[in-house]
């Protein structure tokens, strides 16, 4: 578990070169050290699950691939960032050094142990992220999104809290396996049950699932739009994480019970996220409902724990994150330039830069699941882990609901390529977006092709 | 460790604690969801942070284990970056609406 030890480092030396007014070279050489941290993250791979502190950390292989898919990701917003930021340049090294602490919180989310990591790793996340979402000071609208997202995010750690210590005060202890020994014990407390119910609702709630998503729309829409990408890739899938790994080493045992409730959570996610997504008229709101229905596809791979679905919800996450932070890449060099955050904005995209608008049609083919993209064999391994299971129902409820996404998906394509726009000179976005966006282009079509290129991560992360 | 008769108990037991906290979160929670101001909000959530303080003392206590006040300064330290950061944004929003009531923040409905 190098990497945490790194990226918080790496936090601080951006404040130190803030210092010494070295602005220049922070974005270049934060990437450089996160690829860095990436290699030595790996050397790690397959090795015999070590945890560190104490036992409050534990790289095995889950932890391993998460943190290396949060690393990347990191590294493609920090790249963003230099230009996103270039009205702020003196801010610039404070911006990126909050996204790198954002990393670290994301990386112990994805790696813990012990509920006290997991109390910190979600602390760190999020407090950093309502930085990043109030970050533009004069704008009343990430004002308010930073106070809605700091009102709800501490009231959901507070259930999170007094969920942990309902249980610590069943099991007498923090650690993950020890809580799992006493959960697949003979006398199960009424006291465990409820905590382990008020866990669930507040990591319902940071990974934005119905009924605790309407912060999210709200959120994403007054965000900094790089913050908003910050939140639906790395967040996301670090919560996401965080909630599996809790739930597939502690409470394993008692999970027939929890299974039903989850199953009501992620059909009523994916209906209510897919329904509402159909008359936005934003790109951030409809990615924001997008957001929330792939919440309940990635739910359909926690439900299916008994079946070891890591490697499905990790293939997702990956699938997700790399056509979202594409479509982001691409929505915010064309929402900068037309100054507008409709869908009309995109308008004629088609006709003034057919690079962008060929890379946004098809990260959403991929999220709407169209073979052969990425986002089909995540569906597929998703879908099939939850049929092993017997959530039939559940399946049908996703296969129906994604077919309907193909509708709103299909309106931001129709804009791009049908429709015309007085603003016909080429959109010539910066370098680092359409770099971003032709790295998240190849993934996407080379998952879709070689969907065996992602690893798999179980070997281990079932011990 | 039920909840049922802790008022004809005579001796303080673990009962007792469970019973102030979870009555204290809920006022906690009542609190966010009702008030309007937002520095009333603010006191209501570490009001649910306290509660969860004082029952982890508790627990602690109980099971003889020191983790549970390790974990408190855990909390509390958390506690404190958070409403720091949460005072500047309420700072930001005092600057532009002149106002700290959270229903003049309407600009992203639909």
């Amino acid at each position: 578990m190098r990497a945490l030890t790194y990226t918080s480092f790496l936090g601080i030396a951006c404040l130190v070169l803030e210092i010494f007014n070295l602005r220049k070279i922070v974005v270049p050489v934060v990437i450089l050290a996160l690829l860095a941290i990436l290699g030595l993250n790996f050397t790690e791979w397959n090795g015999s699950s070590v945890s560190f502190y104490n036992d409050m950390l534990r790289a095995d292989n889950f932890a391993l691939a998460f943190t290396g898919l949060l690393i990347v990701t990191a590294a493609g917003l920090v790249t963003m960032s230099g230009s996103f930021y270039d009205a702020e340049e003196t801010k610039l090294a404070d911006y990126i050094s909050v996204i790198i602490f954002t990393l670290c919180g994301g990386i112990a989310l994805v790696s813990f142990s012990n509920m006290a990591m997991l109390f910190i790793g979600l602390e760190v996340l999020s407090i950093s992220l309502y930085i990043l979402a109030g970050s533009k000071r004069r704008d009343i609208r990430s004002n308010e999104a930073a106070m809605k997202y700091f009102l709800m995010g501490s009231f959901a750690s507070g259930i999170l809290l007094f969920g942990i210590t309902l249980v610590y005060g069943a099991t007498g202890s923090f650690n993950l396996a020890q809580i799992a020994v006493y959960a697949s014990g003979p006398n199960v407390d009424p006291i465990f049950t409820v905590g382990v119910i008020m866990i669930l609702i507040a990591m319902l709630f940071k990974v934005s699932a119905v009924p605790f998503h309407f912060w999210a729309p709200d959120v994403y829409e007054g965000s900094p739009t790089l913050t908003t990408a910050m939140m639906a890739t790395l967040s996301k899938v670090a919560a996401m994480a965080a909630f599996y790994r809790l739930f597939s080493v502690s409470f394993v045992n008692n999970f027939a019970g929890f299974a039903w409730i989850l199953s009501v959570v992620a059909a009523m996610t994916m209906l209510v996220g897919n329904l509402t997504a159909l008359n936005q008229d934003s790109f951030k709101r409809m990615l924001a409902f997008s957001g929330v229905a792939h919440a309940g596809y990635m739910l359909l791979a926690i439900m299916s724990l008994y079946h070891n679905s890591a490697n499905a919800l990790f293939f997702y996450t990956v699938a997700y994150t790399f056509a979202s932070l594409g479509a982001f890449a691409v929505g915010i060099s064309v929402m900068k330039r037309r100054k507008s955050e409709k869908i009309e904005a995109f308008n004629g995209l088609g006709k003034s830069n057919p690079f962008l608008a060929v890379a946004l049609t098809v990260f959403m083919l991929s999220m709407a699941g169209i073979p052969p993209l990425a986002g089909f064999f995540a569906k597929y391994y998703v879908f099939f882990e939850a049929i092993k299971t017997q959530h039939l129902a559940v399946v049908i409820v996703a296969v129906i609901t994604s077919a309907i996404s193909v509708y709103y998906y299909f309106k931001l394509i129709l804009a791009m390529w049908t429709k015309d726009s007085e603003d016909i000179e080429a959109t010539t976005g910066s370098m680092s977006y359409v770099a971003i966006a032709a790295i998240c282009l190849v993934v996407t079509l080379a998952l879709g092709i070689l969907p065996s290129l992602v690893p798999s991560i179980t070997q281990l992360a079932s011990k | 460790m039920t909840l049922l008769n802790i008022f004809a108990d005579p001796h303080i037991s673990i009962n007792h604690y469970i019973a102030v906290s979870a009555m204290l979160f809920t006022i906690g929670v009542f609190g966010v969801l009702f008030r309007r101001n937002a520095i009333t909000i603010f006191m209501c959530i570490e009001l649910m942070l306290n509660s969860v303080n004082l029952l982890l003392v508790a627990f602690s206590t109980y099971h003889h284990d020191n983790s549970g006040q390790v974990f408190v300064f855990f909390i509390m330290a958390v506690a404190a970056a958070e409403v720091a950061v949460g005072l500047a944004i309420l700072v930001t929003i005092f600057r532009n609406l002149h106002t700290i009531d959270i229903d003049e923040l309407k600009n992203l409905k639909n």
